[in-house]
C-alpha cells in the first residue's frame, strides 16, 4: 500500500492523479481463514484491523451483505463522546474517544476528527440533576474531562441559541469539551484500507446465509459465495444481529427498531459545536459541506424499514426550531432511518456466545458510531484469546440473567 | 404511517394514536421459576424480520391494550386482535400463511 502524504499528492499532480491505486482489494473469498467477522461496518472493520494489528491474526475475512460502511455506519449523526455515567461504559467509551484522535496517523487516512466540542442541554430540573450526576460520575472515574455550564457560558459557545424558550427553557448543559465529530465513511474507508494492506478480505455483497456449528462448536459460514470455513466466528451486524444469531442457534436479549437522522441545505457556518437534547429527541451539529446534521428518536415497535415515521422527525423539528429560531426557514434535504438493535439496558453486547468459538458484538443501540475504535479493540482482544478483556467483561450476554446491568437507559433516557 | 384498527372501538388509529407494547403471547415466569425461564421471559425476545405478533395499546382512543400481527420487514399489518387469547387466532395464522408461505409459524 502507498502511503498516503502531501508529497504523494505532489507526485500524483504530475500524472493527473491516475496513478491512484485501488485502496482495498476486492477478493474472491478463500476456503477457509482464521477470523470471519460477518459484517464489514465501523465496529467489524475495527475488529478486523486490531485483531491485526494488536494480536497478529491477519488470515482474516470481513463478509458483508452490502458495501462496506453502507449500513449504520453511513447513517449516523457522527457524534463522538465519552462522558457516560457507568464506569464500565466511560472506560470503552473514553477508550474509543482516545483511539479517534489518533486514528488518521494511525489508519494514514484522514478520518476528519474534529474534537469541537459537545454540549448536552439540560431543559428540564430532571436534566439539571441528571447532567450533574454525570458529572460527579466522571469525577470520580478520573479519566473523563467534563463540566457542568450555566446558560449564560451556553449562549456564549452557541450564539444563535434561544436559552429563554417557554417550552423548553435551556437550565445549562454537559460539556465535554474533547468530544466533537469525525467523517463516518472515511472511518470505515480507513479501517478497510489498513485491514486490505494487512492482507485481509473484505468480501462485499455476500450474505451470509447460515452458521456451520459441529459438536457446539463453529466450523464456518454459508454465503451466497458458497461455504467458507473459519477457526472463529465474530458476528459485528447492528440491525440484523438476532437473525444471525438464530442462524447460529442463540437467541439475543436485542430487538430491532429505526432510528432517523436528516440533513438541512447547507448554509454559512452557524454553529461550531455538536448539541444534544434529549428531552426532545433531537441533535444538532453542521458537517464541513455546511448542512445541519440533525438527528432525531427511534421509532417505539420492531422495524426494520430503514425509515421510521415521519411524526418524530416532526417533533424533533418542532422542539429544535425554538430552541434555534435561525432553522425555521431552513429546507431539509434528505432524510434516512438506520436500524439499531436495543438492548434493555441500551450498552452494549460483547461477548463470547453460547456456541464456541463463535463471538458477537451488538447492541450499541442509538450510539455505536462514536465507540467504533474501543469497540473494535476489546471485540479483537475476545476473538483473539477467547476471553475479554477488561473493557469487554462487563458487556457480557450474560449480565441480564445475573442483574448486572450497565443502566445507561436511565442516564440518556433517550437515544444516546 | 402505521396505521391499526383497534379491535375494541373498531377506530382506524395511526401510530401517534397508540402505543408500542413489544412482543405478544409471552409466557410469564414470576419469583420461584427456573432461572432460564425467568431470563428468556424478561429480555430474549424473537425479534423477527417478518411476521410479528406485538401488544399495542389505543392510548389515545378506549385505552384498550389489544393485538396485531405485522410485518417488521414491510410494515403491512395482517390484522389485529384482542387481547384476551393465549395464541393467534387460527383464522388469522391461517391468512398470514396464505400470504407469507416461508412463515414458520407462530
Amino acid at each position: 500500500m502507498k502511503r498516503y502524504s502531501v508529497f504523494a499528492i505532489a507526485r500524483q499532480a504530475m500524472s493527473y492523479h491516475q496513478g491512484w491505486e485501488r485502496a482495498w482489494r476486492a477478493p474472491e473469498p478463500k476456503k477457509e481463514y482464521d477470523v470471519i467477522i460477518v459484517g464489514a461496518g465501523g465496529h467489524g472493520l475495527a475488529t478486523a484491523y486490531y485483531l491485526g494489528k494488536n494480536h497478529g491474526i491477519r488470515n482474516v475475512a470481513i463478509i458483508e451483505k452490502g458495501w462496506l460502511g453502507g449500513g449504520n455506519t453511513g447513517r449516523n449523526t457522527t457524534i463522538i463522546r465519552s462522558n457516560y455515567l457507568q464506569d464500565s461504559s466511560a472506560a470503552i467509551y473514553d477508550k474509543a474517544l482516545q483511539l479517534y484522535q489518533g486514528l488518521s496517523q494511525d489508519l494514514n487516512y484522514n478520518v476528519m476528527f474534529s474534537p469541537r466540542g459537545l454540549l448536552m442541554l439540560a431543559q428540564t430540573h430532571h436534566e439539571v440533576r441528571g447532567y450533574l450526576r454525570t458529572v460527579h460520575a466522571n469525577q470520580l472515574q478520573g479519566i473523563i474531562k467534563t463540566e457542568w455550564i450555566g446558560p449564560a457560558k451556553v449562549k456564549e459557545l452557541v450564539p444563535i441559541m434561544n436559552i429563554d424558550g417557554p417550552r423548553y427553557p435551556v437550565l445549562g448543559a454537559l460539556y465535554q469539551a474533547q468530544g466533537g465529530t469525525a467523517r463516518h465513511d472515511a472511518v470505515a474507508w480507513g479501517y478497510a484500507r489498513a485491514c486490505s494492506d494487512m492482507g485481509m478480505d473484505i468480501i462485499q455483497q455476500t450474505e451470509v446465509k447460515g452458521v456451520r456449528t459441529e459438536g457446539g462448536v463453529v466450523r464456518g459460514v454459508e454465503t451466497t459465495k458458497g461455504y467458507i470455513g473459519c477457526k472463529k466466528l465474530g458476528i459485528v451486524v447492528a440491525g440484523h444481529s438476532g437473525q444471525v444469531a438464530d442462524m447460529a442457534g442463540f437467541r439475543l436479549p436485542v430487538e430491532a427498531v429505526a432510528l432517523q437522522a436528516l440533513v438541512s441545505e447547507p448554509i454559512k457556518p452557524t454553529i461550531d459545536v455538536v448539541v444534544m437534547a434529549n428531552t426532545v429527541h433531537g441533535y444538532m451539529s453542521q458537517s464541513d459541506k455546511g448542512e445541519l446534521v440533525i438527528g432525531g428518536g427511534t421509532d417505539s415497535f420492531n422495524n426494520f424499514t430503514q425509515r421510521g415515521s415521519f411524526h418524530h422527525i416532526e417533533e424533533t423539528l418542532r422542539a429544535l426550531i425554538e430552541t434555534f429560531p435561525i432553522i425555521s426557514r431552513l429546507k431539509m434535504l434528505r432524510q434516512w432511518g438506520g436500524i439499531v438493535d436495543m438492548t434493555g439496558d441500551r450498552s452494549p453486547i460483547i461477548s463470547k456466545t453460547p456456541v464456541g468459538n463463535c463471538f458477537i458484538n451488538c447492541g450499541w443501540g442509538t450510539g455505536g458510531f462514536k465507540a467504533i475504535p474501543g469497540s473494535g479493540w476489546a471485540m479483537a482482544e475476545l476473538v483473539a484469546k477467547g476471553e475479554p478483556g477488561p473493557l469487554a467483561a462487563d458487556f457480557n450476554m450474560w449480565r441480564f440473567r445475573e442483574g448486572q446491568f450497565i443502566d445507561e437507559s436511565v442516564a440518556a433516557g433517550v437515544a444516546h | 404511517m402505521l396505521i391499526l384498527e383497534c379491535p375494541y372501538c373498531g377506530v382506524k388509529a395511526e401510530e401517534t394514536e397508540l402505543s408500542a407494547g413489544g412482543e405478544a403471547h409471552l409466557k410469564r415466569f414470576g419469583p420461584g421459576s427456573a432461572d432460564d425461564d425467568f431470563e428468556n421471559y424478561m429480555f430474549a425476545r424473537k425479534n423477527p424480520k417478518g411476521v410479528h405478533f406485538e401488544r399495542w395499546r389505543h392510548s389515545y382512543g378506549c385505552g384498550k391494550w389489544f393485538l396485531a400481527a405485522r410485518c417488521t420487514a414491510t410494515l403491512e399489518v395482517f390484522g389485529t386482535y384482542p387481547a384476551q387469547t393465549g395464541e393467534p387466532p387460527a383464522d388469522l395464522q391461517a391468512k398470514i400463511k396464505a400470504k407469507r408461505p416461508d412463515w414458520k409459524g407462530y
